[in-house]
């Protein structure tokens, strides 16, 4: 029988039940591997659920340094029951199905293809341990020590890990590393180890961390002087706060007085999230909330009182699939278009598109500068997969040098030098941006009143049609301004043919897959897009192809639409490929799409 | 549209403690309806803070939509304020306070934009006891969109058209003694006396201090059959007694016969002289404000005055334990750990 050999280059996935555990000891098992110095890509695929239903978790190990999803599972750590049969046809041929043999398994679960590894789980357990929560804690790590043994994991490695995962808690350290021991010992016994598929230490992770998109976000937030926060929980995005909480406790404690620099009020609703978030920039303290895309819809009102009345903004949407429920613990990037234009009338929010943790933590910073600078909500777009999902990411940093923009503030002393008249929302210097002031700035000089009704130059109510287009063809000229401000395209061009467009969480996909392309002779260029307004980069480098695909991971071709609005791009010449199933692009399907397109383009068969 | 009062001031008009005139504390010229009720609470404000020097720039001034809500443009020229959308001004007063908690912050509302719309916002800003004054104009009807009924209309109260009310009301000084607000009162718009000296307490309470001002609306709802009409309210109000506000650097001068007085004492120093307390009323029990209430409903009365306070509470700051400075004035140093504090981090995530 075929057994699948492979050598730091292979996808494991653990089938579990929700609320047992399972998480952290799978988690421990990517670590080690980490450790070793080997790339690994950990996903958390879970329901909306606490426990009983069926979780999984899926580490794919590469070597070479893919870290998108490839699509396709070598070895099944089968534990849960109900999902058995799903996760059995999930194999690959000559893949590795590990199960609990405790109880012979169902005859129906039997494929002649792949090869089996019964492990006696329960029997161990119930051996070992007498209370029952135990039992199941410690199947998890046995199975962790089993899987070390046959896929060749340093067990020394492991061991430190649980040693520093412990720390503090030192009781828990020798059960732990005893149920290691269990499962290693049974599979070395047992079994010829390693199996087909293996790991070797190497040296291709260098400095990387290992670090989900929301942590980095908090970080990033927190590194920037927010300093006011409010949310509603909804996944994807509750853990960003969590994260906040964690590193603002510990790292925003006045250490003189015990209080607080922070403060996080956990609002009612998403509209009242937002409204504390206008409140808290407008009376001059940088602030964020962070939802998901029915948290979204509830906050475009204010999203676009925020753009007429130039509030600073700093929303964070991690995506989750949609409409409504159903799906809210799966990934997408279907907000594109809510996000563009939330609210009513004429209005458009600068979006910020990062890819990985690392950027995460530099937009999240970027973005308070942004939202100060262009006095506007600036929307930065995550995912699920991205944000909950422990990722491979460069290291963050923080210019020590670096210096807050706060956009343009008139202080008290700058209001007591004026002798012209303070106009709230005057052009001063062409760039659409008027000057802000803060209330109680100054006793006599400087104030205006915010509203959302139109206003002209000087914040007083108008019903005047002249000055009402007036303040929104400034607004326009704001969005122009904007474009030297965002982070522009990252445009990797070489003259070729043809243009791959993506951004976000498709982009390790998207490498992997051109990489594939390209070994099969055909080479295209790439543009990871990273912010609307798109700049004219933008708008050349679709220009400058012959055929550009267009890769996203939503249902409508968001993106490609919104480059057909904004940059008046015939939506014929950007050819959709679209993922939409809920789980990470994987580059199996980038690749598979367009080589598809590009066959039946030519006639041709396609390439291998 | 909002205009400007002139500028010119006669020369020998009084002065409070900081050198301001009344005039100093005016708003742009009130584009409401005339003998509005609104105007009248507008007045109060400017009186009130008059009268205790408050530095006009240090408040700010914030609403949502509707006649009562376009108020605050009426009232301090020299406060910032935020006319936020229909039934948010709390969470924006809840954000804007956070910011910065050495402002004072009066928000105005009025009972579409706090019973119907608003209800959820305010609810929690009561719960959470921001630190704020917290004003409803309360006329029973929504006067913008000309004259529906609004969720604070009595049942079988007519409006101008003439039909009845046929849905209970929430009464929202009873909600905000639910809710556990830490200053409750009642008042009316054609009532100065009362209404500046309970502005004046609010501003001084720390914590959430609401007030409902039954507020006629002269154009929709001031009709016999109404229960929210001048006539009606002047024949029904009740008041828990007379309130007076006395500052920190005055004395307590007047004298009551015993017995028939209460002092309390305010968290800025201020203190509340009360006299001619109805019977069985004490303004510091939850409960007897409640009773008091029903008590006043049962026959028709509408219950004005002090209905409760403890003066003595956590606001949100201090059930956060959020430092002493003021969070928009952190410097950077303060606000950015730097880069080693960032290295630490990225050892434990390998």
């Amino acid at each position: 029988m075929k057994k699948i050999e492979s050598v730091n280059e292979f996808v494991i996935r653990f089938a579990n039940v929700n609320g047992t555990g399972s998480w952290s000891a799978n988690l421990l098992f990517a670590r080690a591997i980490f450790r070793m110095g080997i790339p690994i890509s950990p996903k958390n695929i879970f329901p909306s659920n606490i426990q009983g239903l069926p979780t999984w978790y899926e580490v794919r190990i590469s070597g070479k340094g893919y870290i998108g999803t490839r699509g396709g599972v070598d070895i099944m750590v089968a534990m849960n029951p109900q999902s058995m049969a799903k996760d059995l046809k999930e194999l690959g041929a000559g893949g590795y199905f590990v199960y609990d043999n405790t109880k012979p398994l169902n005859p129906a679960f039997v494929r002649e293809d792949i090869n089996y590894i019964g492990l006696p789980l329960t029997e161990i357990c119930i051996r070992e341990y007498k209370d029952p929560k135990l039992r199941q804690l410690f199947k998890n790590i046995i199975y962790v020590g089993a899987l070390a043994a046959l896929v060749d994991v340093d067990f020394e490695v492991l061991k430190n890990l649980v040693a520093s995962q412990f720390k503090g808690k030192e009781k828990l350290i020798e059960p732990n590393i005893k149920a290691l021991d269990l499962g290693y010992n049974y599979a070395k016994e047992n079994f010829e180890c390693p199996i087909g598929i293996r790991v070797t230490a190497c040296d291709n992770v260098g400095d990387k961390i290992l670090i989900d998109g929301n942590a980095a976000l908090a970080l990033g937030s927190l590194y920037a002087g927010a300093s006011v926060v409010s949310w509603y929980p909804i996944t994807p995005s509750t853990s960003l706060i969590d994260s906040y909480k964690k590193y603002a406790k510990k790292l925003r404690t006045d250490p003189e007085t015990g209080g607080n620099n922070y403060a996080i009020v956990q609002a009612e609703d998403e509209l009242s999230a937002i409204g504390m978030v206008l409140g808290a920039s407008w009376n001059g303290a940088r602030a964020f909330t962070a939802t998901s895309g029915p948290g979204v819809s509830l906050m475009s009102e204010f999203l676009g009182f925020a753009y007429f009345a130039e509030v600073p903004v700093v929303l964070f949407d991690i995506q989750r699939s949609g409409p409504s429920t159903g799906m809210p613990t799966r990934t997408q990037q279907s907000d594109l278009i809510s996000c563009a234009y939330a609210s009513h009338g004429d209005t458009k929010h600068v979006l910020i598109i990062p890819s990985t943790p690392k950027e995460c933590f530099d937009f999240a910073a970027d973005a308070f500068d942004l939202a100060d600078r262009l006095q506007t909500p600036v929307i930065v777009m995550s995912d699920l997969d991205l944000g909950m999902n422990d990722t491979m990411s460069e290291p963050l940093t923080w210019n020590d040098d670096r210096q807050y923009d706060r956009g343009k503030v008139y202080s008290g002393d700058d209001l007591e030098a004026m002798t012209e008249r303070y106009g709230r929302y005057l052009d001063v210097d062409g760039d659409g941006i008027g000057y802000r002031t803060l209330p109680g700035a100054h006793p006599s000089k400087g104030s205006f009143f915010t509203r959302g009704s139109s206003h002209n130059a000087y914040a007083a109510y108008t019903e005047d049609s002249g000055s009402y287009v007036e303040g929104m063809e400034r607004l326009l000229k704001k969005w122009e301004t904007a474009k030297q401000y965002v982070p522009g395209p990252d445009i990797r061009s070489d003259n070729n043919e043809i243009g791959l467009v993506f951004y976000g969480t498709s982009a390790d996909s998207a490498q992997e897959a051109m990489d594939r392309l390209s070994e099969n002779g055909v080479a295209v260029d790439a543009m990871r897009i990273r912010a609307l307004p798109f700049n004219d980069d933008v708008e050349a480098f679709i220009a400058g192809h012959d055929k550009v695909f267009v890769i996203e991971q939503n249902r409508d071709a968001q993106m490609r639409t919104l480059l057909s609005n904004e940059c008046g791009i015939d939506p014929a010449r950007m050819i959709p490929v679209l993922s939409f199933d809920g789980m990470p692009i994987t580059a199996n399907t980038i690749y598979d799409k367009i080589n598809e397109y590009l066959s039946v383009a030519k006639g041709k068969k396609k390439v291998a | 549209m909002s205009y400007i009062n002139p500028s010119f001031r006669h020369p020998n008009l009084p002065v409070n403690d900081i050198g301001c005139t009344k005039t100093d504390y005016e708003g742009a010229i009130s584009t409401l309806c005339a003998g509005c009720g609104h105007d009248s609470i507008s007045a109060a404000v400017v009186q009130a803070c008059f009268e205790m020097s408050i530095e006009p720039h240090r408040v700010a001034k914030l609403s949502g939509i509707g006649c009562s809500s376009k108020t605050p443009a009426y009232f301090l020229n020299q406060s910032h304020g935020f006319n936020s959308v229909h039934g948010r001004m709390p969470s924006v007063a809840t954000g804007a306070n956070m910011a910065n908690r050495d402002m004072i912050y009066i928000g105005v509302s009025g009972d579409g934009d706090t019973a119907s719309i608003g209800m959820g916002q305010f609810v929690h800003v009561a719960r959470r006891n921001l630190n704020m004054l917290y004003m409803v104009e309360n006329n029973g009807c929504y006067g913008l969109t000309k004259g529906q009924d609004s969720a604070t209309a009595d049942i079988g109260s007519k409006a101008k058209g003439g039909v009845e009310n046929v849905y209970a009301p929430i009464d929202l000084v009873n909600v905000a003694l639910e809710l556990g607000a830490t200053f409750v009162a009642r008042s009316f718009s054609g009532d100065k006396k009362q209404l500046v000296p309970l502005i004046q307490a609010a501003l001084s309470h720390q914590g959430f201090a609401f007030i409902d001002v039954v507020s006629p609306c002269v154009t929709f709802n001031n009709n016999p059959g109404s229960t929210k009409a001048y006539d009606y309210v002047r024949e029904h109000a009740e008041i828990t007694g007379s309130v007076d506000f006395v500052p920190k650097k005055d004395e307590i001068t007047a004298d009551y016969e015993p017995g028939t007085s209460t002092n309390i004492t305010l968290h800025d120093g201020s203190a509340l002289q009360l006299h001619k307390l109805a019977k069985d009323f004490d303004p510091q029990d939850r409960r007897a404000a409640t009773r008091a209430l029903e008590n006043a409903k049962d026959h028709g009365g509408i219950l004005t005055g002090l209905i409760y306070i403890d003066p003595d509470t956590k606001d949100l700051h201090n059930i956060l334990g959020t430092t002493e400075t003021p969070l928009r004035d952190l410097d950077q140093d303060t606000l950015c750990p730097g880069n080693d504090a960032l290295a630490a981090i990225n050892e434990s995530l390998r």
